[in-house]
């Protein structure tokens, strides 16, 4: 197709102008949509119509849109959308401001519940070391328990009951001397807690002629709880005695502060 | 904006769009309204007629058939020619004025920098009788090309090519 001749011939013109039957008017449209220049055309020739038939409009028709737009119900402008605008600008602002107070406090308290959550840690953690000892203390005793009954049932241990002496008359003592393993297990709860600065000392003692033996001192009597002792004890004795002596012990037993005095029954 | 888009937006019942077109083509409406009715406030009247229409039947439009102006055109040409069919404008308007578009143009204080008057009156005052009397039937009236042809008694093809070149030399002096 000779696009140059079918522009020429006259035919976009009368297509603008309407003056074309309903089967050629689709004719251009579809013309117009394979070949741009054809396009080209007819938008010039639109524009230049548009402006000659403008050319004879005398007067100013912006009024006539205003009776337009008010027949078909269009929303007039300006006041309108200034008070559409101003309750949304609000609107956002305080659901806005709302939120930052929201989220302060939230954050306050998140901070304090963090804080108090670490305290109850650190409790938690003390309880739970206190509990550990207790249970290791526990475990200790039932150990020492489980000692004394053996030792308490054994038919090779002796028993030897140690009676208050002089002033101390009220005072006993006992001792479960286990020969075989050479240990004693000194059991002093008749005795009260040394003072300040003294020890209780307890000695080994052969009797003729009198010679005591020092089996060492009680250093942690107050703080025993069931104030049983586990003693070694390696000499051949006949007797067994307690006095109280300066802390650190003596050399030779202090008479005056005998307290508690017991012999080795034989056979 | 792209002229397609906006149609599609005024096919959607765009408000914008509406009156964007509007501002596009209501100078040529009133224009060519007037040139039917030649009474100013009658031309008001059915211009604002043919926009509630236009908006009314925005789905009637399809660009197959045509070009939006052209069917804008076609819109306001026939509301204005039933107006001065109707017995009520008859009785008020018994002559017309029987000048051609080219009188309204040329006597027009009205035209604007932006409807490049200079170049409008320049073009219309060098215009051949036969140039005038065919724009005026086929882009003023509403004319088909054989109704035209027979007006002017002229066959179709001659109709074709002297609209053509008439339309040449306007464009030549208000495009360029």
């Amino acid at each position: 197709m000779d696009i140059n001749a079918y522009i020429t011939s006259g035919i976009l013109e009368l297509y603008v102008a309407g003056a074309l039957s309903e089967k050629e008017n689709e004719e251009v449209y579809a013309l117009m949509q394979k070949h741009p220049e054809i396009l080209q055309e007819v938008l010039e020739i639109e524009a230049a119509v548009v402006k000659l038939t403008a050319s004879t409009s005398q007067r100013n028709n912006a009024h006539i849109l205003k009776q337009v737009k008010k027949e078909l119900g269009f929303k007039t402008n300006t006041t309108n959308v200034v008070s559409l605008v101003k309750p949304k600008y609000n609107w956002i602002t305080y659901t806005g401001w709302a939120a930052s107070v929201v989220l302060a406090f939230g954050l306050l308290w998140t901070v304090n519940q963090n804080k108090q959550l670490q305290s109850n840690i650190k409790v938690a953690e003390t309880q739970q070391s206190l509990l550990e000892t207790q249970i290791e203390n526990s475990k200790k005793s039932l150990a020492e328990a489980n000692t004394l009954i053996t030792v308490l049932r054994d038919d090779n241990i002796s028993r030897i009951p140690l009676a208050g002496q002089g002033n101390f008359v009220n005072t006993y003592a006992k001792v479960y001397w286990d020969k075989e393993q050479q240990r004693i297990f000194l059991d002093a709860q008749g005795l009260p807690n040394p003072p300040e600065g003294k020890v209780y000392q307890v000695w080994s003692l052969k009797l003729s002629p009198l010679t005591p033996t020092s089996l060492g001192t009680i250093d942690n009597f107050t703080a025993d709880t069931n104030k049983i002792f586990e003693i070694k004890n390696t000499n051949n004795s006949e007797a067994f005695g307690i006095t109280l002596e300066p802390a650190g012990g003596s050399a030779t037993p202090t008479m005056e502060y005998l307290y508690t005095l017991g012999v080795v029954t034989t056979g | 904006m792209e002229l397609d888009t906006l149609i599609e937006k005024f096919k959607a019942k765009d408000e914008k769009a509406f009156e964007t077109l509007y501002n596009m083509y209501s100078k040529s409406m009133l224009g060519v309204i007037y040139n039917i009715v030649r009474d100013h406030d009658i031309a008001e009247e059915v211009m604002q007629d043919v926009f509630v229409k236009i908006w009314h039947k925005s789905d009637s439009y399809s660009s197959k058939k045509g070009r939006f102006f052209t069917w804008v055109l076609n819109i306001a040409r026939n509301a204005a020619i039933d107006k001065i069919r109707s017995k009520a404008f008859k009785k008020t308007k018994q002559n017309l004025n029987s000048d051609f578009f080219v009188d309204i143009i040329e006597s027009n204080d009205n035209l604007d920098h932006k409807t490049d008057a200079i170049g409008v009156k320049k073009f219309v005052s060098k215009l051949k009788q036969k140039c005038k009397e065919v724009i005026e039937l086929l882009y003023f009236k509403g004319y088909t090309q054989s109704e035209a042809s027979e007006a002017l008694d002229m066959p179709i093809g001659t109709i074709k090519t002297r609209n053509r070149n008439c339309i040449k030399e306007l464009r030549n002096i208000v495009l360029n």
